[in-house]
């Protein structure tokens, strides 16, 4: 994975000035400055929301709504298992508690040491090819046992 | 030795089954071998239980290998400097293939064929023909056309695509907008992902010519962030188009100015819901809107807007290509024309499957699809997504057809199919529905928001065996209040999928089963 920033509340600001005229500008943003630090840091909220001249609780509200965007940093590797109906047919439930057994950890968290967020995701539009994951920005399919077993080996480097 | 092509599909799914990994094995051994080949990564032909399949053009058309690991590399370079000799994955040619030939294929036609980042290889396999039409008439008789071909949202919903356009184009403004919901959240759907990455030429001509047909300058693509292929692919062709003269201030030298512009989203299924959709466009929380106004009326930032599926979008270059009475010819009842049909889930063999609707459930499943992939039987389908119902055998005749899965208390929804073998906990499923409506619920209206959350409690209580009688007729009238109450399709059709395993698979929640569910 990409090592990202370190928050810098200058390079935020540029990031955001840069996108203000934009309609519909918050969303883009956000993924700009996710894309930057790895996560929405707490100062960026008021940041955005005098720039775009709109409540703090407007860019809080927008921040926590959607499941992408981060207050804390992800771990080193993320990986996003699918958990939808087509994986579940194909046995997504188990390769599911295999990997939180693997990493000690349940979905949605991150492993101790920082170096693995294990995470569900409701679909990947592999389902053909079910059951499916994405390791960073790689995904793989037909998973099986060895399949996830070489995954999380790859996310434990 | 002249350069031998090949095509190794870029799309995901095979990306995801090691294409890229074949890709780069090809040229290794080529270049071992001082072997000339030029690989185009073109989408994917969707029989996705043969990819990564890699096909090689020779003087009798194009063949087929897969599907292709890396070890088998070597070997196929072989035979395709042989001119597509035998192998032991040697498919023929992908047409004569039976899952292939017995389709109709008008959305899909170029898919898999044609290298997706070469405008001039989507002219030369018919792109543009439907803009050129387009340009030659007013843009009232465009309207006209789509509507009289019965094109129906593909989203799900099923609205008539015309009758959205014709409002929009009599609704004055200064601004109007076309956004295309590419927010392809439903589990069991992969066909706006094929078209964005394996055609996407024809998408934005589909949304040029809404652009066109109802004074619109601006379109969006709203692309779900789980699929970064398409993100790509997407704004490949946007540039693309843009440097020809495709969009921009005179599209195709005409006088009509368009441009497309890719947003990506942010991981909220309601997204989908086309009112959310606008407000996340707009930057804000992605909540459902109240109608009316209709987004026809009152949409993006307030102006008339055209809110279409991909499919739908993708649908029109060949309906004005072709004509409206072309397209319309396919079809049933009031379903015309044709559904990409995606098999998925425990099927054995999962792709994309683009017929006239009238196929039948039965036919979908066992016939095309062979069953399941696991070799057991057949037990649940649930046809349209997580919102979709669950279908026993019981009703495998039920054709392919909005009005037909609504009389069945199903839908067709986007046209996913998915497959559950024996081994399926169906009690678990309807708790799965619940739950995904209380994870994905944007929260603005109370039967959706808290009735999930009880839902799953009512189930749990169901399934422990507490009180069974009275919970579930507590979970019928649950269902009923969400049903009606709600105030989009999220929340109003999470009783699609636990209402018919309630009523089709009662022995799962501990009643007695139904006689006709038992073979």
């Amino acid at each position: 994975m990409a090592t990202r920033a370190p928050w810098d509340i200058d390079i935020a600001r540029a990031i955001i000035v840069e996108r203000q005229a934009v309609p519909g500008a918050l969303l883009p943003i956000l993924h700009a400055l996710q894309e930057e630090f790895g996560y929405i840091d707490r100062e960026a909220e008021p940041l955005i929301a005098g720039i775009l001249n709109i409540s703090r609780a407007e860019v809080h509200g927008v921040v926590t709504f959607y499941h992408d965007f981060r207050h804390k940093p992800a771990g080193r590797h993320v990986l996003k298992l699918c958990r939808a109906e087509s994986c579940q047919a194909r046995g997504g439930d188990a390769l599911a508690a295999r990997a939180q057994a693997r990493l000690g950890v349940t979905l949605g968290d991150t492993t101790a040491d920082g170096q693995v967020s294990l995470e569900p995701v409701y679909c990947l539009g592999l389902c053909s090819v079910s059951p499916a994951a994405m390791l960073d920005d790689k995904v793989v399919a037909r998973l099986d046992d060895k399949k996830l077993d070489a995954l999380l080996a790859e996310a434990a480097r | 030795m002249s350069r031998i092509r090949i095509y190794v599909p870029g799309d995901a799914a095979a990306v995801a089954v090691g294409a890229d990994e074949v890709a780069a094995a090809i040229e290794a051994a080529a270049g071992r071998g001082k072997t000339a080949v030029e690989i185009v990564r073109n989408g994917s032909r969707g029989l996705h239980w043969l990819e990564p399949m890699v096909e090689v053009a020779t003087s009798k058309g194009r063949i087929g290998y897969g599907p292709v690991g890396v070890s088998d590399v070597e070997s196929i370079l072989k035979a395709a400097a042989a001119d597509g000799a035998d192998h032991a994955l040697r498919l023929g040619r992908p047409e004569d293939i039976p899952y292939l030939k017995t389709q109709t294929r008008l959305t899909f036609a170029r898919c898999g064929i044609v290298d997706p980042r070469s405008l001039d290889d989507y002219r030369a396999h018919g792109g543009y023909r439907g803009l050129e039409k387009a340009l030659a008439v007013p843009p009232a008789a465009i309207v006209d056309e789509v509507t009289q071909s019965g094109l129906r949202g593909r989203g799900g919903a099923g609205f008539p695509t015309g009758i959205k356009w014709k409002t929009v184009q009599q609704t004055a403004a200064d601004r109007k907008y076309i956004v295309c919901n590419a927010d392809e959240g439903d589990s069991g759907t992969f066909a706006d992902r094929m078209i964005m990455e394996g055609d996407p030429f024809v998408l934005i001509e589909g949304m040029t010519i809404a652009g066109i047909a109802v004074g619109a300058t601006k379109g969006y693509v709203y692309i779900r962030s789980e699929y970064p292929h398409a993100i790509a692919a997407m704004n490949a062709a946007i540039a693309a188009a843009r440097k020809a003269g495709r969009l921009g201030a005179k599209v195709a030298g005409s006088a009509y100015a368009f441009d497309v512009e890719v947003r990506v989203g942010a991981g909220a299924y309601v997204c989908g819901e086309e009112t959310s959709l606008l407000d996340s466009l707009e930057g804000k929380r992605g909540q459902v809107r109240a109608k009316p106004p209709l987004p026809a009326h009152r949409g993006l930032f307030g102006k008339p807007t055209v809110i279409n599926n991909v499919l739908s979008l993708a649908t029109v270059p060949i309906i004005l290509d072709k004509g409206a009475a072309f397209y319309k010819d396919f079809g049933m009842g009031r379903s015309r024309g044709t559904m990409p049909i995606q098999l998925a889930g425990n099927v054995k063999y999962p792709g994309l499957y683009e017929a006239a609707f009238g196929v039948t459930l039965g036919e979908l499943v066992d016939d095309i699809g062979g069953g399941t992939a696991t070799g057991r039987p057949v037990r649940a389908v649930q046809v349209g997504g997580p919102l979709g119902a669950y279908f026993p055998r019981a009703l495998f005749d039920t054709p392919f057809d909005y009005e037909a899965f609504a009389a069945k208390d199903g839908l067709i929804g986007h046209g996913g199919v998915v497959v559950f073998d024996d081994s399926v906990d169906m009690a678990k499923q309807a708790r799965f529905a619940m739950e995904f409506c209380a994870i994905e619920s944007c929260g603005k209206c109370t039967p959706c928001r808290v009735g999930s959350t009880r839902g799953v409690e009512v189930i749990d209580r169901i399934a422990a065996g507490k009180d069974r009688a009275a919970n579930t007729a507590l979970l019928e009238d649950l269902c009923h209040t969400m049903k009606f109450g709600s105030l989009c399709a999220l929340g109003g059709f999470t009783p699609y999928p636990v209402m018919s395993a309630l009523i089709h698979f009662p022995e799962d929640f501990g009643a007695p089963p139904r006689l006709e569910a038992a073979e």
